[in-house]
Parts: structure tokens; sequence; C-alpha cells
């Protein structure tokens, strides 16, 4: 049986849906990946209701995304940013959310350095709670838009060799995203210096591999990390010029992994770091603009799954 | 729900759809700048037959389209859960064309109102037609259809069930009672 809706009010995670719940997402978000083609860019789906997106963390991209995936839906928007705001001057979170509740929002859109922030929004407000990424914990919008474009390219999730390298140990992209691809019965590969990689990951289910070349050997889809040059300070290893030698992926290297291979990054990406300018560019294996294409549908797809009536309420 | 009696069997509708196909070319003399256009879902089997027919009677090929309505509907926040959204696909610009909305039955005449909503969001026609298979009454909203299959007049407790070949494995249409 596919699912109709979503269980909860919130997108809190990828961790608590089924997968008919993530295949449903997907399914909706096709149909609205058309809309962002049309002559006129939106649909009167959310007319009315109010949006606020509240983000405590540095983001332009997700930010972005959600914005236009708010507009095009024909919703209200109101942008709330830590900066220059009364959180400045000490507000709690929970102060500030039950002000902003007080001008009745329908949905929340939360990004936080704090794990579990947009679960403490939930549980306190009436509001449909979206997480745009809660500290090392969750970024279940990008998992769902990886997997999007994962499908839309390859034709399925089930049985996809998908191997991602670098920082494992402090990126909630990758939690969402081995929760989700294991879900959906992909083969996920781990790989990063032996610093970055949490002791016991396999018990997520998935395989570590102790090289570049060893991750990359017989996978589908490669997907690159970030590494968080503002953490520059606390390096979990020597320099940024071996990491590159090590694990930054390159033409060359990318002529071991099978010829119809994608490459995938969240992005920003720190070219000639994690990833070379010409892997990149490369206009046959690298999707990674097309992610973020596929961001505003599946965010659209998410906000309409969540933003109609409430069968508890 | 009971079965209370069958309006059309395959025969009987076949002819219906091919009467609906000539009168929409009748009413336009020809078939110059037509698109058929189905709304989801079972205006799309009944306008893919009427494209068909069309363009077997005329030797030109009659583009044919798909429009999803779901966004546009009225009542899209007292509904739960959401209902499937899929995308539209129109084969080209409808700006300045005959546009030909086909769907299934004409009740309420809300859905209509949605897919002209969602239309002019494409571009703007120089006509937007109605072809209905059945039109069985108690309109909301103050929509006609220009191409009608058969009438019914019906009760509002009746439940008009249009069955399609290519969706429900044969083509009948049957009133029941709810």
């Amino acid at each position: 049986m596919r699912a109709s809706g979503l269980r909860s009010k919130d997108l809190l995670g990828i961790e608590p849906l089924s997968p008919d719940e993530i295949n449903l997402i997907l399914d909706t978000a096709e149909g609205f990946k058309e809309v962002s083609e049309r002559p006129v860019k939106k649909v009167p789906a959310l007319r009315g209701q109010l949006v606020i997106n509240l983000f405590m963390e540095a983001s332009t991209r997700t930010r972005v995304s959600f914005e236009i995936a708010e507009k095009r839906l024909s919703a209200d928007t109101l942008n709330f940013a830590a900066s220059g705001s009364s959180v400045e001057k000490g507000e709690t979170l929970i102060d500030t959310a039950e002000n902003l509740m007080a001008m009745r929002p329908d949905m929340i859109v939360i990004r936080h350095k704090y794990p579990g922030a947009p679960k403490m929004l939930a549980e306190r407000l009436p509001a449909s709670i979206i997480n745009a990424g809660d500290g090392a914990h969750e970024h279940p919008t990008q998992a769902l838009l990886d997997a999007f474009t994962i499908r839309e390219r390859l034709g399925r999730l089930k049985g996809v060799n998908v191997s991602i390298i670098g920082d494992i140990a402090h990126s909630r992209v990758v939690r969402s995203n081995i929760h989700l691809l294991t879900k959906m019965e992909a083969n996920v590969t781990v790989a990063g210096p032996p610093s970055l990689i949490p002791t016991e990951i396999e018990k997520m289910g998935v395989r570590v591999a102790h090289s570049l070349d060893k991750a990359i050997d017989g996978a589908d889809v490669i997907m690159m990390l970030r590494i968080q040059l503002e953490r520059q300070g606390k390096l979990s290893f020597p320099s940024l010029r071996e990491y590159y030698n090590t694990f930054g992926l390159t033409e060359g290297r990318l002529k071991r992994a099978k010829k119809s291979v994608i490459v995938m990054h969240p992005g920003p990406m720190n070219r000639g770091v994690e990833i070379a300018s010409d892997v990149a560019d490369n206009p046959e294996r690298s999707v990674i603009l097309e992610q973020v294409t596929n961001g505003v549908a599946v965010r659209m797809a998410v906000l309409y799954l969540l933003g109609g009536a409430h069968l508890s309420e | 729900m009971n079965i209370k009696k069958k309006l059309l069997d395959a025969t009987r509708m076949d002819r219906a759809i091919r009467r609906m196909a000539i009168e929409v070319v009748e009413k336009n003399r020809g078939i110059d700048d037509l698109i058929i256009v189905g709304i989801r879902s079972r205006g799309v089997p009944i306008g893919e037959r009427m494209a068909k027919e069309i363009t077997a009677m005329e030797g030109t090929e009659v583009p044919f389209g798909i429009l999803d309505i779901t966004l546009y509907r009225d009542d899209l926040t007292t509904i739960a859960p959401q209902p499937v959204v899929k995308p539209t696909k129109l084969p080209e610009p409808i700006d300045d064309k005959v546009v030909v909305l086909v769907d299934d039955v004409l009740y309420t005449g809300r859905t209509v109102r949605a897919a002209l909503d969602a239309l002019i969001d494409f571009g703007r026609p120089r006509k937007v037609m109605l072809a209905v298979l059945i039109d069985r009454g108690h309109r909301e909203l103050p929509i006609h259809a220009d191409v009608i299959g058969k009438t019914v007049p019906t009760d509002a407790n009746e439940v008009i069930k249009v069955k399609l070949a290519e969706t429900d494995d044969e083509d009948e249409v049957l009133i029941m009672e709810k």
C-alpha cells in the first residue's frame, strides 16, 4: 500500500519516515518540478498560509531554495535570521518561537546549530515544523533532493551503489542520506580520513572503505562532502593539500570508476580541496546543479504535503 | 453502493465520444489552432480518444495535452490527506489557440473552474471550450459545457461512475446509489 499522506505534522528528519512516505514525497516532487518550467512559475496551493523561515545559522542555498519553493506555492513568507534580531539581545529559542507563533504561522522552517531544536519547537507549537538542518543531526530535505536526483538519473534507488566521501562524523547531510538510502535498500559506502569516520558507523547499515579508490570502485553515485574550512583551526587531518591528494576527486581517479557514474555535492564546494574543478564542471558526470534545481521541487512537495489540513486538528 | 442503472456500455460510449469529436470540429469549422486538453484523471483517456478520432477524420494530427488541477482546487486547505500532484503536460504554447478541455463528468463545475485558472497560467488562449462525456446537472458555479456526450438528470445522493478501458479495464458508465 502506498502512503496517501504524511503521518506527522512535521518533517524533523528522515529517520522517522517510512519508505512509503519517502516515495510519496519523491513522487509528489515530480509533479512540482514541472511547475518551475512554466511561463508563470506559481500555483495557488498554499495561498493564505504563512511560512516563517527561522534561520539561526548561516545558510544561503537552503534558505533561498525554501523561499523560492514557498513563493511558487503562493505562501506568504517571513524571513527571520539570528543576526540583527532579538536573539542577539539574549532571547531564548522558545521565547523567539512563541513570539513568532503569536503571529499565527502555518509552518516554520528552522535551521539551528543545536541538534533537536526543531523537535523542541514541534512539541510546543501547533505549526508544522520543517527541519532545514540541526547541528550534526539531520538535514532531511537535502537527503530527499539527493534521492530525487539519483532516482531521476538512474531510475531507481533500490540496489544502487552510493559512495559518500568526506567528513562523515560531523555531517548532518550524511546522517540523513544514510537513513534514507538504507531505508530504500540502496548500498551505501562511506570513506574519509579515519579521524572523520565515527566508530561503529557500520551499525547504520553502511560499509566503510579505507581509500578513495576502494570507495568509488563499482559505485553508481559518488557523493562528495564539503570539508568545513571554517573549522580549519581544528582540522582532523594534516593539511588541505594532503586531503586533496588522498580524498580529493580528480578526473584521473574518476576514470577508474564506472563510466556511467554520477558525481554529487551538497554545496558549497571547495574546488581543489574535496573536488577538482574539472570534475565539478564535467557535463556528463556532475549533477551538482541539477541537485539545486531539484531542491526547489522537493521542498515544494514537502511544504505541500505538510501544508494541507491535518486529520488530527 | 448499489448499481442503479447502466448509462452507457462500450459501444454507446464509443459512439458518444466519436460524436463529441465531430461536434468539436464542426463548431470550430476545422481543426486550425485546435488543442485537446484532458483533465486528470479520467478526462485524459477521453480526450485522447477524441484527439485520435479527429486525427483520423481530418488526416492531420491534433495536439493533445494533460492538465493537472490539484493545486488549483478550492478545497485544498480543508481536505486531508493532500491529493496526489502529477505534472501538467501541454504539447505547445496555448497563446491564441482554441483549447478544448475534456472531462468525464460535469457536476458542480468546480473542477472546470480550477482547470480554467490552471490553463490561464500557461498563456492566453483565443477560446476555451468544454467537452464532457456526462453532464449530470447540480451546478454550483456559472459554467456550462459546449459539447456533451450524454445529459443525465440525477439526484444529489447518486454517484456517476465512469469506467474506461485505460484505467479500469472496461468501458461503461453507471449510476450508483449511496
